[in-house]
């Protein structure tokens, strides 16, 4: 059997990878988000997983309009970024292990799931900045990467409640895969924040501070939440809160926080890292 | 099918348009153009003649003047997805600061300055 340590979410926003590429850690600006990888990556380095499962919604690298998955599950040996329209260099290859991915698949499929796969999937900032942030150069991540790219850019969107239930089938999955290998979960996007539209700027703290709580001790609490909902309460891109969801969702049972930063603003965004330990 | 139940119910919540299946039909050619400045070679041909990108995928009127004018709130109107928009915005160095500004009729630095309120 293989063992869930816990999970962590993050922002994903893209002017991280600038703040990385220009070296602005220590800015006062970038600090107060910064200064909230540290612990996260010393847990890591402590449990040392093997596998990453990674929850994540793309921004129109891989997928556009003319097919446009609600679940799709990478199923491939490497997975690579490229260049999203503003000309950042692209990293290496992340490593993939298809033989788990396609056990992830086969599992999810039984339980009523029907994802698509994707042997050939490239993968965007919402993958790449949460990776490398938790596992910093020089060289790629020394984890095996399973991407999950769930639909936030065209509606309808799939529910709260059925994220959740997707991640609980990864979860009973990871528990059925023969073997001992340890997999962390990551949920990457949000909290709060609309990029468009005239209400643009968005930002909810207190619902944010709301589903932080809840999702350490009552993760069922934001399922019953529709996603117009979620646009209402989160902003049009805080719907990335599915992400954390589906994640949360995998630990089944009980959780400990081992870590949280919460900061306004990152961009547009209310930015957070939450790591949570199986309890 | 029917694609306009969504999009009511959209509407209910201020300034903000939910990107449904009416949006998908409507805006397709124009998210198809804008998806294609994934690649740098074909930003640069954008720029070089802005006419004849345009021309290339379709856009119908209301989608040529917004992207000649270069206004969010028109080419969301025209149907345009805000994901594949930040790539087309990403060709003159705009940011998302940027774009919520011209949105929302304020300052660059006002923007920026109601967001860190926010945070209070």
């Amino acid at each position: 059997m293989s063992r869930i340590i816990g999970t962590v979410c993050l922002s994903h926003v893209p002017a991280i990878g600038g703040a990385i590429q220009k070296g602005l850690q220590d800015d006062p600006y970038w600090k107060p988000f910064f200064s909230g990888l540290p612990p996260v990556r010393e847990w890591l380095q402590k449990e040392r997983p093997d596998i990453a499962v990674v929850f994540y919604n793309d921004h129109g690298l891989n997928f556009f309009l003319d097919k446009m998955p609600t679940f799709a599950v990478g199923a491939a040996p490497s997975y690579r970024n490229e260049d999203e329209g503003w000309g950042i260099p692209a990293l290496g290859a992340f490593k993939g292990d298809a033989a788990w991915s396609w056990s992830v698949i086969e599992a999810l499929v039984a339980a009523d799931f029907d994802v698509t796969t994707c042997q050939d999937m490239l993968v965007d900032h919402a993958f790449s900045l949460p990776m490398t942030m938790l596992w910093p150069g020089p060289g790629m991540p020394p984890v095996r990467a399973i991407p999950i790219a769930i639909n936030t850019v065209q509606h309808p969107l799939p529910s709260a409640a059925r994220c959740y239930a997707l991640g609980q089938a990864v979860g009973r999955a990871i528990a059925a895969h023969a073997g001992n290998e340890k997999v962390v979960i990551l949920g990457t996007g949000g909290l709060s924040h609309q990029l468009d539209g005239q209400r643009a700027g968005f930002i909810n703290k207190e619902f944010d501070l709301l589903c932080l709580q809840k999702l350490i001790d009552d993760p069922q609490a934001l399922t019953g939440y529709s996603t117009h909902e979620l646009v209402r309460l989160a902003g049009t891109q805080g719907v990335e809160l599915l992400m954390w969801i589906a994640a949360r969702g995998a630990l089944a049972g009980k959780a400990r926080e081992v870590h949280r930063t919460y900061h306004i603003p990152i961009s547009n965004t209310a930015a957070a890292i939450q790591a949570l330990a199986a309890a | 099918m029917n694609a306009t139940a969504g999009h009511h119910e959209a509407h209910a919540i201020p300034g903000t348009t939910l990107f449904d299946g009416e949006c998908a039909i409507k805006g397709l050619a124009l998210n198809r153009m804008c998806y294609s400045f994934n690649n740098a070679a074909n930003r640069a041909a954008f720029l070089a003649d802005e006419d004849a990108y345009c021309r290339e995928f379709g856009l119908n009127v209301q989608q040529r003047e917004a992207i000649r004018a270069k206004n969010v709130l028109q080419l969301i109107a025209a149907g345009g997805n805000v994901y594949y928009l930040a790539k087309f915005a990403g060709i003159f160095g705009l940011n998302v600061q940027d774009l919520g500004a011209q949105q929302t009729g304020v300052s660059v630095e006002e923007f920026k300055a109601r967001l860190v309120a926010q945070g209070k």
